[in-house]
């Protein structure tokens, strides 16, 4: 049982956060022909775009009401309406998602007021699906941001079933948190497509930012799960939530059509696995497959390989909430120790970390504590590359956002073959350290000073 | 000390900006900036500017005062490169939260700067006002003078608030931050005849390092360089250079000028990008430093080092005009600041196709640069589609440009090149533009583009996307070309103006209905040119081509009247 304990300093240094609505953006890049805008001055989106672009190295629709000072202090009403319709007409979206952000918050901008004033005055637009969430900079972290907007995604998008439709015993929907890669998802799909399940994604990002190259290009989302997909997502036989921070949406889906969910808080490690095989096997009637059968066996394996390695190691991880949960505990349960955690933002999940305590801060925490503690394995986006220079220790880069590898959107971590991959890839980065900067000389056992010692020693002798 | 818009609107009077100097008096009140478009506006705000011209500053605390926004979701993000301390790549932000909107975020700031002083002890703190404090009043001079005060170190207030207006704003009003706060306030150890201030680079990759080895060599110093790998006071000590280089560019003009005008320093604008360029800029160096008093003998051996580098640069690029015979490059970019990277990829033996690229006169140089940044801008408004088929017909073997059409080529299998801020490589300098001919090589000779042009074995070419958008194309211009209505309303819908969204057929009509002949006539009436202003150039290809009977009609009528 960790303490959850919050840091008490008035200058953050080397953030670990993101902000919220830039989550919330994120979430809507789920969605096909979608357009997110931001609601806010044009660097609020600017500032997100580049952090998308550069960690997808992908094309990012992302827009901006392009607020001015005036426009900030007078209300936004025309530029949200002036954004809609140019966004309406240039690009032809199916779908446009607002966030707000602190410039448009602490004004008191009521956009979802101005949003029935632009059906009202656009006939066009009256039945066209826009989703608006608050997303203020000044509160709770990026996480937040994709939990609020997946949340209203579903109270907006989704219909509520006419009264006994019969639900689609094959049909389940699938809520991933931001922690998950478009390449997680892409594994999920496959291991439930396995089962004969048909999983329904929302927000869907290996639709859209899995790096395919498109049959046409068009200006909004490539890819993702449509608004007519996900309005008939109310049949579906199961909700399962991936994530803590999904428990709220799968409420939602519940509450508005009575779909049952299931939350599976890990998918990273052998039980959690273990625990969601079995799920899906109840819910489809089917035996375990054969494959997962021995992809179970070959990362039973692999930690027996890598718990050499992995074993006693003490660790440093900054990451969002439900990511931290995740990695830690598996890390964990290959015998490493939590020593040193940081997170963005408050969650139910900190508590059942295994270490004494999880603080919510930045990466100059976690560098000191990482230091003070003597952790030699760091687990963080990359921005922890400053620290780990300094600290000289293996780094692990994981989280978003991931600016100076490739690959971010393929990094695995679900299902036994993605944990299977992760381990191998962390014990590959200690065997590394190991050689290139641990070798043993004559002096690395010689206790200090002890030559002097031995002198003073032998003078007393005599 | 002077208000936040009292500032604004001394840049927007900027003297030393041609641009500006053309603007009538209402023109230059509404400003420089360019008004920006909801739901159509790309690129960072006035904080990001500031952020951007400064940060570079190696040994300086730079402290973003706003939601974690402004600085948790941009710091570390430039390539700018440091020979020293590193402190500029540490992110410090006060991350107001609920609490501090409501009540205000003066005292966090101040107890922040304390924080940064206690821990890290760096020469100088820079405050970045952002947006939200900005509404909510808090006064950053204030903290930053009473901060001073009592820690007996500069802290220093930017005040460039993101929703002011773009990128270009900030990197103005951050200039202006350092000649109210920093520039004249300490003085060097010693000075000689050959100080030099560099003002406007930001030593991307390094790429200042491509050239100061030369300037090293010519024993000439750079005294300050604002803002690549310079320091604290190193600024604060510039006003003691003898001459001042402003790289290509208006980002720091202001800065530039007031230093000539406050302390006498001359300076001229000039680049060190390409061969030619390159060679400018070192004359233009020795003649502004002897003007003010270095030795005669300086210019002599400036001209020995020219003359060594450009042959040896010339000499690295010659066994690629063979391999480079025949192909042709599509250059679209407002990034290059200088027509002598296109001389040089010519003679290079590239064809440079997309732009109509000729060695011609200056006037005609200045022209074409226009176009350029005037097409950087287009390619962000066009389609996938239309850019391959851009590609396609212009027959292009490789691409060169900045910004997001880097997808867009990479997935249509085009070669690419990033020649914008972005790209990981230092083209400066003499060494600098051989290396950009070696990338260009390397891009264009890898054996992954032909594997690539295949379609996957269970598909016919005729079926992929590249095809289809062709046929499409055809198709459309094929209908075109039966339909003269269609055709018509398709010329005419042609967008000119990128900025304010006005089509070829609203200025005709403009032109036709109000008798306009001049650029600035098109502007009062339809707008276009208003925003950036380099359609000019395209509205006076309009005015010039429209049938001599339309005008002299008018003409007449006028004369009748």
């Amino acid at each position: 049982m960790a303490i959850v304990t919050v840091g008490k300093k008035a200058c953050a240094v080397n953030p670990l956060k993101m902000s919220q609505p830039i989550g919330g953006a994120f979430a809507f890049l789920g969605l096909r022909g979608s357009m997110p805008l931001l609601h806010g001055s044009q660097g609020c989106t600017s500032f997100g775009l580049t952090l998308f672009v550069r960690h997808f190295k992908e094309a990012v629709p992302l827009q901006t009401t392009a607020m001015s000072e005036v426009a900030t202090v007078l209300g936004g009403y025309e530029n949200v309406e002036q954004a809609v319709l140019n966004i309406y007409n240039r690009t032809k979206p199916e779908i446009i998602g607002i966030c707000s952000t602190g410039v448009t918050e602490t004004k008191g901008d009521d956009v979802e007021g101005y949003i029935k004033t632009i059906r009202q005055k656009h006939p066009q637009l009256a039945k066209f699906p826009m989703v608006y969430v608050a997303t203020p900079d000044f509160k709770d972290a990026f996480q937040d941001g994709w939990e609020k907007t997946v949340a209203r995604m579903v109270e907006v998008l989704v219909e509520t079933p006419k009264v006994a439709a019969r639900r689609d015993r094959s049909r389940v929907n699938v809520l991933p948190g931001c922690h998950l890669t478009p390449g997680d998802l892409d594994e999920i799909r496959t291991i439930m497509e396995d089962f004969g399940l048909e999983p329904s994604f929302l927000p869907d990002l290996a639709g859209s930012l899995d790096g395919h190259i498109p049959d046409e290009f068009v200006p909004t989302t490539i890819g993702g799960i449509s608004v007519d997909e996900v309005a008939v997502m109310g049949q579906a036989a199961w909700t399962i939530a991936i994530g803590a921070q999904m428990r709220r949406a799968a409420e939602a889906m519940e509450k508005k059509t009575g779909t049952p969910f299931k939350v599976f808080e890990r998918l990273c490690g052998l039980l959690p696995n273990d625990e969601f095989m079995v799920f899906l096997s109840e819910i489809s009637g089917r035996p375990v497959p054969l494959k997962y059968r021995r992809q179970r066996g070959q990362l039973a394996d692999a930690m027996l390989d890598a718990h050499f390695h992995i074993g006693g190691r003490k660790l440093a991880i900054g990451a969002e909430p439900d990511l931290l949960f995740d990695l830690s505990s598996m890390l964990q349960e290959m015998g490493a120790k939590v020593t040193a955690a940081v997170t963005t933002t408050q969650s139910p999940v900190l508590e059942w970390i295994k270490t004494e305590e999880v603080l919510i801060g930045d990466l100059e925490d976690l560098e000191n504590l990482a230091k003070a503690r003597g952790c030699d394995l760091l687990i963080t986006h990359s921005h922890g590359r400053q620290a780990a220079e300094r600290l000289n220790i293996p780094f692990y880069r994981a989280g978003f956002p991931m600016f100076d590898r490739l690959g971010a959107g393929h990094q695995l971590s679900v299902g036994y073959r993605g944990t299977r991959d992760l381990i191998f890839d962390i014990a590959n980065l200690i065997i590394a350290d190991h050689e290139d900067n641990r070798q043993p000389t004559p002096d690395t056992w010689r206790i200090e000073g002890a030559g002097a010692d031995g002198e003073v020693l032998a003078a007393s002798l005599h | 000390m002077s208000s936040l818009s009292a500032t604004i609107q001394d840049v927007f009077n900027e003297p030393g900006c041609g641009k500006n100097a053309n603007k009538s008096e209402a023109e230059r009140k509404k400003g420089c900036t360019k008004q920006l478009q909801p739901g159509g506006a790309a690129g960072g705000c006035a904080f990001d500017g500031a952020k951007i011209a400064l940060q570079p500053l190696t040994d300086v605390a730079h402290l973003v005062h706003g939601p974690i926004a402004c600085e948790g979701n941009s710091w570390d993000n430039r390539g700018a490169k440091s020979s020293g301390s590193n402190i500029w790549r540490t992110g410090f932000t006060t991350d107001i939260n609920e609490t501090d909107v409501i009540f205000g975020g003066e005292k966090r700031l101040y107890k922040a700067v304390k924080e940064i002083i206690e821990k890290y002890d760096p020469p100088a703190v820079f405050v970045y006002q952002t947006c939200v404090p900005a509404m909510i009043g808090d006064d950053i001079n204030a903290v930053c003078k009473a901060a001073s005060q009592k820690f007996g170190k500069p802290v220093i207030p930017i005040n460039s608030p993101g929703f002011v207006g773009p990128k270009n704003l900030g990197n103005k009003l951050a200039g202006e931050a350092l000649l109210e706060h920093v520039i004249g306030t300490e003085e060097p150890d010693f000075t000689t005849p050959y100080d030099l201030n560099i003002i406007g680079e930001y030593n991307l990759s390094g790429e200042l390092w491509q050239v100061k080895p030369l300037l090293d060599e010519l024993g000439i110093r750079i005294l300050s360089c604002i803002s690549g790998d310079g320091r604290y006071r190193e600024v604060a000590y510039s006003h003691r250079a003898r001459a001042a280089m402003m790289v290509c560019s208006k980002a720091m003009i202001n800065v530039a000028r007031k230093m000539e005008e406050r302390y006498g320093i001359p300076f001229f604008e000039g680049s060190f990008y390409g061969i030619e360029d390159s060679s400018d800029s070192l004359r233009e160096i020795a003649r502004l430093l002897i003007e003010r008093g270095a030795p005669d003998e300086l210019m002599a051996r400036t001209e020995a080092v020219i003359a060594r580098e450009e042959a040896k640069a010339w000499a690295a690029i010659e066994p690629y005009k063979p391999r480079f015979e025949g192909k042709k490059v599509l250059l679209i970019t407002g990034g290059v600041k200088s027509w002598s990277v296109v001389a040089a990829l010519q003679e290079a033996g590239l064809e440079l196709v997309g732009t109509s690229v000729k060695k011609s006169t200056k006037e005609d140089k200045e022209r074409i640069k226009e176009l350029m940044g005037q097409d950087a801008h287009m390619i962000d408004d066009m389609t996938p589609r239309e850019m391959y088929k851009m590609m396609k017909d212009a027959k292009a073997d490789i691409m060169l440009s900045g910004g997001k059409s880097q997808f867009v080529a990479l997935k249509a299998g085009m070669p690419w090149l990033d020649i914008n801020q972005e790209r990981s490589h230092a083209y400066m300098g003499y060494v600098g533009m051989v290396k950009l001919v070696q990338e260009i090589d390397k891009a264009l000779y890898n054996p992954m583009w032909q594997q690539l042009r295949q379609p996957a074995p269970w598909e016919s070419t005729a079926k992929n996307w590249q095809a289809k958008a062709i046929a499409q194309m055809d198709a459309e211009t094929a209908a075109l070309a039966a339909d003269p209505e269609a055709a018509e309303k398709a010329r005419r819908a042609r967008k000119i103006c990128h900025c304010k969204t006005v089509d070829l057929g609203t200025i005709e009509d403009a032109i036709a209905a109000h008798a306009l002949t001049t650029t600035d006539g098109v502007k009062q009436h339809t707008n276009a040119s208003g925003g950036c202003g380099a359609c000019a150039a395209r509205i006076e290809d309009i005015l010039a081509a429209l049938p001599a009977t339309a005008t002299s009609t008018f003409a007449i009528l006028q004369a009748a009247e």
